[in-house]
């Protein structure tokens, strides 16, 4: 069983990021939980989004402690959420970035770093960066194929198809732009 | 077919399978998305059904008994606060033996206000003669929707049915869902057909005074009806499970019972945290299996008995409190024994939110392998005890 932890603030669309990467997953044939939790309950505040896959069913219903692949929406919290602590050894962070400042990658943890707001901009006109990191996620740890997330984000926005289309435009910027730091 | 859903969404579309004639509800979180997405599929018109807007659960749990009442099929759904309002209307359902389906997504109560997860809403109400089951997981939620009409619609049990889904946990928690055809609903869930009804053409009064000639007997009746239905249950879980191919509603699941040292007896989706944790504790050699409680009104006790009488340690993991007194599963598990085997342990955990871990579990272990507790709370803070609450 693989686990996923997102750090990200209420309304940067954590719990997207996990459903639309457990639908590819699950379209793969993978067993996938998504679920968030919400600290404050507020926007802004900080929050998680969890997921779990595994080739069995996932039973397991706590909060992920110690994650495998951690992905960070937003570099404010690096910090004041200590995301790299509990990372298990060997296991990959995905980072989105605001500047150029290098990241210094924690012992045992890879740490890949995109400018994902910056793209998110660019391609869908606002800065949410979901689709981005999940082309990224893509990338970093090889977990699932592209194709497969370009199947969930259709699914996600079935009946648009112009906001599918840039997603998965974004989705394919990640897996392009996303670079070990 | 297959879909990777929310809990709340696999409740609605189940719902939409079952076609009830009024659906209303009050949003509150975490049941919310349940009834949005019912909402959704009356506006689209993909559901046939009245959705009445209502401006508080107490409203929503009079219509849908008003509706009930005149032979339609009907549902509601809420939590917390949302269900402690209803409560009034909630006994009068049971008492005047309407097969009212609600899904309650369990939630804390205030106050703190906390809209996390625990046990206590439905424990609150758990004596007005609802029919209540709590799932693990999603396709259970999905799948007791049918099996609560069926239920419930039975012209000899008329009763309405509670099921319980852990909020957050199972309804904002997406997972792999199997989803019937249209067809197979309808073979399994005849079209509601009440023996007694509202109706201008032929009249007569319901939820009038029982005055004490005939009071005891309402109660006497529901409370058998209770009883009886405990078989029916079982039959009802066959004949979906023939039709279906998934495992039907149940009275209790065990896992790794049979030779179990230690049995964990619990509710809801933490059965699931807790079936890893047997298997981890397995490997080890240590003998811990689980008596998950899926009906618990009617409570299953007979069922019970027989599986805990010849174990050695019983630690019963509540997610809510009888506050003065103990867990309410555990207080029900604890009567059913006078010897002193078993070992009876009394946890409570997981209350507002409060995740209950790996970690968790393992002190369930240690503690009752070394003494017995009644009423013994898990992850406390004792700073915070000191600090704040000067106990």
């Amino acid at each position: 069983m693989k686990e996923v932890k997102v750090f990200a603030r209420a309304g940067q669309g954590a719990i997207t990021t996990v459903s639309i990467l457990g639908e590819a997953l699950f379209r793969e044939g993978k067993y996938a939980y998504a679920f968030p939790h919400f600290g404050a309950a507020r926007m802004g505040a900080p929050m998680n989004a969890f997921l779990r896959f595994d080739s069995r069913p996932v039973r397991l219903r706590s909060q992920v402690n110690s994650p495998d692949y951690i992905i960070v929406v937003d570099p404010t919290l690096l910090e004041s959420e200590r995301c790299f602590l509990n990372v298990k050894s060997g296991g990959i962070a995905i980072v989105a970035i605001r500047d150029e400042k290098k990241l210094s990658s924690p012992k045992g943890i890879s740490v890949f770093t995109l400018p994902a707001e910056k793209i998110a901009m660019e391609i869908i006109g606002h800065p949410f960066s979901n689709t981005v990191l999940l082309g990224a996620f893509s990338k970093a740890t090889k977990e699932l194929k592209l194709d497969s997330i370009f199947k969930a984000v259709e699914e996600r926005f079935i009946g648009k198809p112009e906001i599918a289309k840039k997603n998965i435009e974004a989705v394919k910027r990640g897996y392009e732009e996303v670079k070990l730091a | 077919m297959k879909k990777f859903l929310e809990g709340s969404h696999a409740v609605a579309e189940a719902v939409k399978l079952c076609r009830p004639g009024v659906i209303s509800a009050y949003p509150i979180t975490p049941q919310t998305h349940i009834v949005e997405r019912l909402a959704d599929f009356v506006a689209n018109g993909e559901l046939d059904s009245q959705f009445v807007n209502v401006e508080s659960e107490h409203s929503a749990a009079s219509v849908v008994l008003g509706a009930s009442a005149t032979g339609v099929r009907v549902f509601t759904a809420t939590s917390s606060q949302g269900l402690i309002l209803m409560s009034e209307v909630i006994y009068n359902i049971a008492g005047m033996r309407l097969p009212v389906v609600l899904v309650c997504a369990n939630r804390a109560l205030s106050a703190p206000i906390n809209i996390w997860n625990d046990h206590q809403d439905a424990i609150s109400v758990r004596d007005s003669g609802w029919i209540q089951f709590f799932a693990e997981n999603n396709q259970e939620v999905h799948d007791f929707v049918y099996q609560a009409y069926k239920l419930g619609e039975n012209n000899k049990v008329m009763l309405p049915v509670m099921i319980n889904m852990d909020g957050y946990i199972l309804t904002h928690g997406l997972e792999s869902v199997d989803i019937p055809e249209k067809e197979m609903v309808d073979r399994f869930l005849p079209p509601y057909n009440p023996p007694y009804k509202l109706d201008i053409d032929n009249p007569l009064t319901m939820g009038v005074l029982g005055d004490p000639s005939i009071y005891l007997e309402t109660r006497y009746a529901i409370h058998k009806t209770l009883e009886e239905t405990l078989e029916l249950i079982l039959c009802i879980g066959e004949e979906f499970n023939s039709m279906f191919g998934r495992k039907g509603i149940d009275l209790l699941e065990t896992y790794w019972t049979d030779d179990a040292d230690i049995v964990i007896v619990a509710m809801g989706s933490v059965c699931g945290t807790i079936k890893d944790f047997i298997d981890r504790e397995r490997a080890k050699g240590n003998k811990i299996g689980l008596l998950r409680i899926i009906t618990y009104r009617p409570f299953p006790k007979e069922k019970i008995f027989e599986c805990l009488k010849d174990k050695n340690i019983v630690a019963v993991l509540d997610k809510s409190i009888s506050l003065g007194s103990e867990g309410p599963v555990y207080t029900e598990i604890k009567s059913l024994f006078s010897q002193s085997k078993p070992k009876i342990n009394g946890f409570v955990a997981g209350l507002g939110g409060r995740d209950i871990t790996m970690d968790t579990l393992q002190k369930i272990l240690d503690i009752s392998l070394k003494k017995v507790v009644r009423c013994e709370f898990l992850d406390i803070k004792e700073s915070l005890l000191k600090e704040e609450f000067y106990v």
